[in-house]
């Protein structure tokens, strides 16, 4: 099978900050990867080069078969979604308007949706829980709301690689296991998701496996079990931590 | 037939009436039908008719250009006058009539509004807080003010000098057929060059990046836009001088019956501009005042107010929605 996204010897500077350092990637379909890392350790940057948004200083990325800056917008679109910290609409659209600017590659306008981009929209929003919420005004829905309209829109897009900015932020436990269950349903549909986070035991328990950055270089890979050992943890985070088996799961405890 | 189509057909038929009533009323009571006289000729032909086609095609630019601004730097408060595109369009025009090519009126006040859309849209897409872009505005205003003070001081023929301070006011007092099909032409190149960005700026309501990884070409809508309401902006300027905030009020009223969607407000924005600036200026002809008033000036004494109550509900909300 094909990878969707490899990133290989990657390094990307933010003005003067190094913001990724020699940093290698790859992601394969069915696969839900998990990033971690404390603030500013680069996991945005990490994504947005993924997406070509910033050109690396050194290293290749490949979206598919093809640098992602090399791609029309649209192309790219039908590769991977995106879905930034903090999604945020700048005007009060209904909520099912939002979820259909996902079928904005594939040609759909909110007046004029094909057969497929009305079963994209309505699948999203049915996965997503948002059926009594479809006709409501963005600015009018809970944070947890917001945040699964938005998930919906980014699966609408139906492509094959999600990329997600800290998708349970703000989220309560039950709320942020349901975005977990949702993204982990994408993943077992051939798909694939890298999303960032600052959950440690959602990453541990949810995802297959775990990338852990610091400083724009990344500190461990693999099973989370393996990769979140106590020593990495202090280096990425500069406190003892440790994740622990406890009945049911694993739980993260720094002192 | 849905929401919005409904909400253009109802815009589209207010403002031909608008339109009608704008013939038939003002100092001189005409009769129904129109006698066929030729005062009563003179003053349906070749005075009232080009008068409210030419308020209507200026409103309609700017409530077109508000609407195309407002979706590109995700702000209600944007449009023509506020980003100061009206004052560098007036400069424009200006510097055409101080030195008698007033032939070049409308180029210059094409140019000149390009350059300012050209620099609120680069300082306003780094920083888009509604307050930063309306500093921005106020600043790029004032200097286009001061260069008009500066034209008008340094212009060769004194004389002209009361027609140029009048124009600045706005107004469409006397205007003929000529003057509505300038304004009527640069209404249509804007309009198709917006009409083209309007996915773009569906797309926006996400923001830079989603809109981007959505699939959107921003660089193509910026463009777009910012040529759609500089040809807005200068054909409306060119012909009726400076004319604020029918770009803020047009959007607004429409906003909410567009569902908030900033591709589809476009038509019913320009359609709601054209309609207000016809009721005004019909408003400014019946008002019993011994000089008229000028249309730019009765514009800004309801936009100035309904600019203010947007900015505070704005604020109240935190500026996020």
């Amino acid at each position: 099978m094909s990878v969707l996204l490899q990133m290989v010897g990657v390094s990307a500077a933010l003005g003067a900050t190094r913001a990724l350092v020699d940093l290698s990637l790859s992601v394969q379909p069915g696969e839900l990867i998990a990033l971690l890392g404390p603030n500013g350790a680069g996991k945005t940057t990490l994504l947005r080069a993924a997406l070509g948004f910033i050109a690396p200083q050194a290293g290749t990325v490949l979206l598919g078969d093809a640098d992602p800056r090399a791609l029309s917008s649209r192309t790219r679109a039908r590769r991977a979604a995106y879905m930034p910290q903090q999604p945020s609409a700048a005007w009060p659209i209904p909520v099912e308007s939002l979820v259909a600017l996902g079928r904005f590659a594939h040609g759909g306008v909110p007046e004029r949706l094909s057969v497929e981009d009305r079963r994209a929209v309505d699948a999203a929003i049915a996965v997503c829980d948002l059926e009594r919420l479809r006709s409501r005004r963005m600015d009018e829905l809970s944070g947890g709301e917001r945040m699964r309209a938005h998930l919906a829109r980014t699966l609408a897009q139906r492509a094959p690689l999600l990329l997600l900015d800290e998708p349970t932020a703000g989220l309560d436990p039950a709320q942020a296991l349901g975005v977990a269950e949702i993204l982990r349903v994408h993943a077992a549909k051939n798909g694939a998701v890298l999303f960032s986070t600052h959950d440690i035991a959602l990453a541990a328990n949810g995802a297959d496996r775990v990338l852990l950055i610091q400083g724009g270089a990344c500190i461990a890979e693999g099973a989370p079990a393996t990769a979140l050992n106590p020593e990495a943890l202090e280096r990425a985070y500069g406190r003892p931590g440790r994740l622990e088996d406890i009945k049911g799961g694993l739980v993260a405890t720094f002192r | 037939m849905n929401a919005s189509t409904r909400l253009s057909l109802g815009l589209g038929l207010s403002g031909a009436i608008a339109l009608i009533a704008a013939v038939w009323l003002g100092q001189t009571p005409i009769a129904f039908p129109i006698p066929n006289d030729v005062s009563t000729q003179a003053i349906v032909w070749e005075i009232r008719l080009p008068r409210a086609l030419t308020a209507w095609c200026v409103g309609a630019a700017l409530g077109l250009a508000g609407a195309a601004l407002q979706g590109l730097l995700r702000n209600p408060l944007a449009d023509s006058g506020v980003l100061g595109l009206s004052g560098f369009a007036a400069l424009g025009a200006v510097l055409a009539f101080a030195f008698g090519v007033a032939a070049l009126a409308p180029l210059g006040a094409l140019m000149f509004a390009l350059v300012a859309a050209l620099i609120v849209t680069a300082l306003g897409w780094s920083s888009r807080g509604s307050a930063t872009l309306a500093l921005i505005g106020v600043g790029l205003s004032s200097f286009a003010g001061g260069l008009i003070a500066l034209v008008l001081n340094l212009a060769p023929n004194p004389g002209a000098l009361a027609d140029l301070v009048n124009w600045t006011l706005g107004s469409v007092e006397a205007r003929s057929l000529e003057d509505a099909a300038l304004v009527g032409g640069f209404l249509v190149v804007g309009a198709v060059l917006i009409a083209f960005a309007a996915p773009g700026l569906r797309a926006l309501t996400l923001g830079e990046e989603a809109a981007v990884a959505i699939g959107a070409d921003l660089s193509r809508t910026r463009l777009l836009v910012v040529l759609g309401a500089a040809a807005c902006t200068g054909g409306a300027t060119a012909v009726a001088g400076v004319i604020g905030f029918v770009g803020i009020a047009a959007p607004h009223l429409v906003r909410a019956l567009a569902g908030h969607d900033p591709a589809r407000l476009l038509l019913p924005s320009a359609l709601a501009g054209g309609v207000l600036l016809v009721c005004a200026d019909i408003a400014v002809r019946l008002l019993p005042t011994d000089s008229e008033l000028k249309l730019g000036v009765a514009a800004a004494l309801i936009g100035g107010p309904v600019f203010a109550l947007i900015a505070a509900k704005l604020a109240e909300r935190g500026g996020e929605s």
